[in-house]
């Protein structure tokens, strides 16, 4: 492989270590943005859609407004400039205009001195709703025609099309028909992925200040005065300042739980019409995210045009049930696939017919709705696969992304299809998976650069340690073991809008006492990124880590990094933050060297110490190795940054989306105990293996497994963000929007997790890391639903396997007593086919 | 975060003081001990009391002990104590399973049995907050006309969702009432009404003050008249619930059984609740029991009996089919229980 260091040359990195901000967050220290206070801060609250489509005839704000203690009230037509993570769906504002599209979409922010105000401000604003028509199903709004008194959900991207449609995808790789003809098995299944929520333990909350500089309206004053721009301001596309420099001086800051600071700073200036080198937005400690904080959200710009209008500092915080309104959790999607493969169990040809279920608004969705196939074609060898997919508006909260983006609901269908292959052609789905491996540094069917690639490690470590040859198909009915496998991408070559700049960043700074600076863009959320910066520069740098402060997430003092989501931060800010730390490891080299006389690359910087490599009796502390390069070559400061290789995609529309600097693998054996008297399903166990590349601390890795492999279990057997229907009393009104009616599994109904780290070293990777944060969750639900499969013989191919669902799949099949379990296969293991497919 | 409406907290140190400011300010107090459920409630807008008076700090409201041949039990026990108490342990195992199967530790350190008795009903059309009900327009329960669970209906169907009182009602216990005309005892069976709105007999300016359990529930039982010394008495809870925790039922059995040395029924009493407004008392086992050895053939009969009277209705978000099959599959685990039950009160 590349010149990575061994391990055994590494102080710190590989080694099992604490996060450096775990402490703080496991004692109460850590300050979350809700913790934060300002001499007088003003509360905010938003006034929410009672109905799920609706026009809004008016909004009169009068008498909240002639409120004691209301300082101001904004509402959507004050800041009609539409937006979206996507600079090609900006279809939302940050309150509605003139059309409100699901229960609990904003209408009016109040800031008041209290939130009790606040609340009391929001019941005497006077919306008139004129109601119309909901989409509640993809089906039915994909085949609407749409008309006065039943409108799409947004117009029509162009005449004549259906304004209830997203985004269409339809690519064709291969022989995709002829090949599933001349296949030996083809297997045929229709899938339901439930939608669900992210569910962080922190809700979303957001503060603003808008420091004036006396020039301009606004300041301590409600009377109006303030306009907020009906056109995009300046932060709109890199370059394309139109020459309408905004009227508006003064500074806004915002405080904001996010994953993204980057992109509220960039949507904040363009809908509030600010240049942005006059916005600042900090990113406090976060507490957890998982997708659901990664693009701008109402709150953000109500509390900045709050804090506008008053001149003070404006808090928002959701509420509990707010986090289900806003959501931007994981699509449901109907799944069709086709599966064709040989008789030795090659697959030969995939077809798939996919629609999601969007939501209101469009959000990361037309990312979405690529990722719903394109993220399908590793690590089996796929000769042909074609997908078609189509994502529908519906007036439901808007889907986003959730960890394993767009990719963890077709990896459930195609896992179990897998799984189905194995059974019509009596062979080891273990095994099955083993022939189709794609091998290493290669391409797939659609195009995609794979370099290293550990998943037959991954495989080879769960079949092992589950004891799968031995006891899979061989346990008592209702106890069962499954297996699937998956790969994710570590980040994105191209950049959610494009540009040629670096997608992550740090700048570091080292003082004459020891102490080493990380100025880092990126948004930790829980996932160690402050953490990893760290490691990483202390290596490099031959400190003590805890010589390394990491300043983060404010995008005054730190430069660019796009966000946490993507599984991106530690392949992208880790060879960031290399670069920058190996500029300076050689500045001192170089000045350690001239002082001893010696070559530059005999210089070693470690544990505290610049050593002689020859002789490291002959050794100087690093504070004077530093010294020494300061009065050399002046303040010691650097750069470093990263960006993607953006000339390896396909040559097709949409061949950049799916592209990735490098692939993590996966493979879980889940083991399930299934209760056929009641349909609940227990999992008992889930091995883990995942290939990262690296662990650049094992600790943070299979931690991010772990959580992963719960994240999906939760996801298989109990969540479902769904609505009520027009016969339980309000259509689209949210069946469960609390955390005791939304099943998330307690510590009672985890799994044991064992992680199994595989490390295939990538080329390109940090010390050859790779992503371990979004990646494990895949194989978790297909795993348990194959794992079902095994213990009882029903196949589960709608999610949850919540007890009444299985308990009905149970009865279907006759009942407990007609219930038995799957033969085994009777064909010899293919060991011999597996040795030939495998070019590792 | 959810705010809470605005009130004046009252804590009195005797029985007395907590009726007379319940009573001074009628409609607009409530009492509250551990809060574990109408503090929600409050958050949701279920409740708006002016006033709440608080229990916790009435020093004979607390303690369980065995006086006689009853085992009383204050209304302000936390459930924590109630699921550890030795004597509730020894003598009725299904009520220390019941109260420890509450929600989680922190709950049930704050939660109490007279809570628990008094939990208000529950359904997925009450239970939410404002913003929620308001756009639902509100229902029978709360605020509203209409029942979304019936929608014909003109009576609430809220679910009784309380974990131990079942298990009390099968073993005879009684509830003691403190009111500004004084104290009054009811049964526990007596205690609930078939009316989700207000399903207990207490009055607003009434307190519970103790749960007595008989150490002999034959003696509340008079059908047998026997009472040999023999008999022994054994309990069993089976509580439905998707996750292991946190969760209110979705059905709940609790079952008491007294076998004669040779092994036959002598009595047998079961309820389930979970499902309506109040909990049902299981008809017909007797027939089908007493006098027989617990066979699995009698199990299943008593099972199939207690299916055949309960009819979820749709006032939880989980499917009500599958919540009545679970019906006969949860007797028989409950009776399951009570067999295998060594340490069972013995009489």
């Amino acid at each position: 492989m590349s010149g990575h260091k061994s391990k055994s040359d590494c102080a710190i990195v590989g080694s099992r270590l604490r996060k450096v901000d775990g402490r703080a967050k496991a004692t109460g220290q850590a300050r979350f943005t809700d913790d934060l206070t300002f001499p007088g801060m003003l509360h905010g609250k938003i006034l929410r859609s009672p109905h799920p489509h609706a026009r809004i005839v008016s909004v009169d704000t009068t008498a909240a407004e002639a409120m004691e203690g209301v300082w101001a009230v904004v509402t959507g037509r004050e800041m009609p400039v539409p937006y979206g993570v996507i600079p090609w769906t900006p279809d939302e504002t940050p309150l509605c205009v003139d059309r409100v599209r699901y229960i609990g979409d904003g209408v009016a922010a109040v800031a008041a001195v209290d939130e009790d105000t606040a609340l009391e401000a929001l019941n005497r604003i006077e919306v008139e709703y004129e109601e119309l028509p909901a989409y509640l199903d993809p089906q039915e709004a994909l085949a609407a025609t749409g008309d006065e008194n039943s409108p799409f959900i947004h117009p029509p991207r162009k005449e004549g099309w259906n304004g209830n449609i997203t985004k269409k995808v339809h690519l064709d790789f291969g022989d995709v028909d002829g090949l599933m003809e001349s296949s030996h098995v083809v297997v045929e299944g229709e899938y339901f992925f439930q939608g669900s929520t992210h569910a962080p333990m922190e809700p979303h909350c957001a503060i603003g200040l808008w420091e004036s500089d006396g020039r301009e309206a606004g300041g301590l004053s409600t009377a109006g005065g303030w306009t907020f721009p009906e056109k995009p301001g300046m932060g709109g596309e890199p370059g394309k300042h139109e020459g309408n420099a905004p009227s508006v001086r003064g500074k806004l800051t915002v405080w904001s739980s996010t994953q993204v600071p980057h992109y509220v700073h960039r949507e904040l200036s363009r809908v509030l019409g600010l240049d942005p080198a006059r916005v600042r937005v900090v990113q406090p400690p976060v507490g957890g995210a998982f997708g659901g904080k990664s693009e701008p959200f109402d709150l953000e710009f109500c509390v900045a045009a709050l804090s506008m209008k008053t001149g003070r500092p404006v808090k928002i915080l959701y509420t509990r049930e707010e986090l289900f309104y806003s959501h931007r959790g994981r699509h449901p999607f109907h799944m069709t696939y086709r599966t064709g493969a040989s008789a030795d169990g090659r697959l030969r040809s995939v077809d798939a017919r996919i629609v999601l279920d969007g939501g209101a608004y469009a959000s990361f969705g037309l990312v979405t709705t690529y990722y719903s196939g394109q993220l399908l074609t590793a690590p089996y060898h796929m000769p042909a696969y074609r997908f078609d997919s189509v994502r529908s508006y519906t007036n439901k909260p808007a889907c986003g992304p959730k960890r394993g983006h767009g990719s963890v609901q077709p990896r459930f269908a195609f896992e179990v299809q897998l799984d189905k292959v194995a059974e019509a052609l009596e062979m080891d789905p273990v095994e099955l998976r083993r022939v189709n491996f794609m091998g290493e540094n290669t391409r797939t069917v659609n195009e995609l650069r794979v370099t290293s690639n550990g998943f037959l490690e991954c495989l080879d470590a769960v079949e092992e340690a589950s004891g799968w040859r031995e006891r899979w198909r061989r346990l008592p009915l209702g106890r069962g073991l499954g297996v699937a496998g998956s790969c994710y991408i570590s980040g994105t070559n191209y950049p959610v809008y494009p540009n040629e700049m670096p997608q992550s960043a740090v700048q570091i700074q080292i003082d004459r006492s020891g102490r080493v600076a990380v100025f880092s863009g990126a948004s930790e959320i829980g996932q160690g990124v402050d953490s990893m910066v760290a490691y990483v520069a202390a290596e490099e740098l031959g400190v003590p880590l805890d010589y390394v402060r990491v300043y983060a997430g404010d995008t005054d003092f730190t430069p660019v990094d796009l966000g946490a989501y993507s599984s991106r931060v530690t392949f992208m800010l880790g060879n960031a933050c290399l670069d920058a730390a190996r500029s300076l490891r050689r500045r001192v080299q170089d000045a350690v060297a001239e002082f001893w006389a010696c070559r530059p690359r005999h210089v070693m910087l470690a544990g505290g110490w610049a050593l002689y490599a020859p002789d490291t009796e002959r050794k100087l502390p690093i504070r004077e190795a530093f010294q020494l390069a300061e009065a050399a070559g002046g303040t010691l400061g650097a750069t470093g940054w990263y960006n993607t290789p953006k000339d390896i995609h396909g040559e097709y529309r949409g061949g950049t989306i799916g592209a990735s600097p490098a692939y993590s693998f996966t493979a879980h054996v889940a083991e399930v105990d299934v209760d056929v008297d009641t349909g609940f399903v227990t999992v008992v166990k889930i091995w883990i293996a995942h290939d990262c590349g690296r662990a650049l601390n094992p600790v943070l890795v299979e931690g991010q497994m772990e959580g992963s492999a719960y994240m999906g279990a939760a996801e298989a057997l109990m969540e479902e963000q769904i609505f009520k229907s027009d016969g339980q009393g309000r259509e689209g009104l949210h069946n469960a929007p609390s955390l005791l009616d939304y099943k998330l599994p307690t510590s009672l109904d985890t799994p044991e997790l064992e992680s199994l780290i595989v490390e295939s070293l990538d080329p390109e990777g940090p010390y050859g890391a790779k992503e371990a944060g979004e990646g494990p969750l895949h194989p978790s639900i297909p795993a348990i639903a194959n794992a079902i499969h095994d213990a009882v013989g029903i196949r589960m191919d709608s999610l949850p396997f919540s007890p009444p669902r299985v308990w009905r799949a149970i009865q279907e099949a006759g009942g407990p007593g007609a219930l038995s379990k799957p033969p085994a296969p009777t064909r010899p293991k293919q060991e011999e086919v597996a040795h030939a497919t495998t070019r590792r | 975060m959810l705010r809470l409406p605005p009130f004046q907290y009252h804590r009195p140190s005797q029985v007395e003081e907590a009726v007379e400011l319940l009573d001074r300010y009628p409609g607009d107090a409530m009492p509250v001990a551990g809060g574990t459920d109408l503090i929600p409630n409050m958050k949701h807008r279920l409740f708006t009391p002016g006033h709440l008076v608080a229990l916790k700090g009435i020093s004979h409201l607390h303690g369980i002990r065995v006086q006689g041949e009853e085992l009383t039990i204050g209304a302000c026990a936390s459930l924590t104590s109630v699921a550890q108490s030795r004597e509730v342990r020894t003598h009725f195992p299904a009520l220390a399973e019941a109260a420890g199967q509450v929600a989680g530790p922190q709950l049930r350190n704050a939660g109490t049995l007279g809570g628990n008795l008094c939990l208000d009903t529950r359904c997925t059309y009450y239970n939410q907050t404002e913003f929620w009900r308001r756009a639902l327009g509100y229902c029978l329960k709360k605020d509203g006309t209409v029942c979304h669970v019936t929608r014909v209906g003109r009576k609430c169907v809220a679910a009784h969702s309380a974990d131990t009182p079942p298990v009390l009602m099968t073993l005879g216990a009684q509830v003691e009432l403190v009111g500004p005309s004084g104290s009054r005892v009811l049964p526990v069976r007596e205690f609930f009404v078939a009316d989700g709105v207000w399903n207990s007999r207490r009055e607003p300016d009434e307190i519970v003050t103790r749960v007595r359990v008989p150490l002999q529930p034959k003696a509340f039982h008079g059908s047998e008249a026997s009472g040999e010394v023999s008999t022994r008495v054994r309990t069993g809870y089976a509580k439905l619930r998707q996750r292991g925790a946190i969760d209110f039922p979705l059905l709940t059995v609790a079952v008491a059984v007294a076998l004669a040395p040779d092994g036959t029924v002598t009595w047998v009493r079961g309820v389930v609740t979970g499902l309506g407004a109040r909990p049902r008392e299981l008809t017909g086992w007797e027939e089908i029991a007493v006098g027989e050895p617990l066979t699995p053939e009698v199990v299943e009969a008593l099972a199939e009996r207690a299916g055949q009277q309960c009819r979820p209705l749709e006032n939880m978000i989980q499917d009500p089919g599958w919540r009545g099959a679970m019906v006969p599959v949860y007797v028989r685990r409950a009776l399951g229980k009570a067999v295998k039950q060594g340490g069972g009160g013995s009489l």
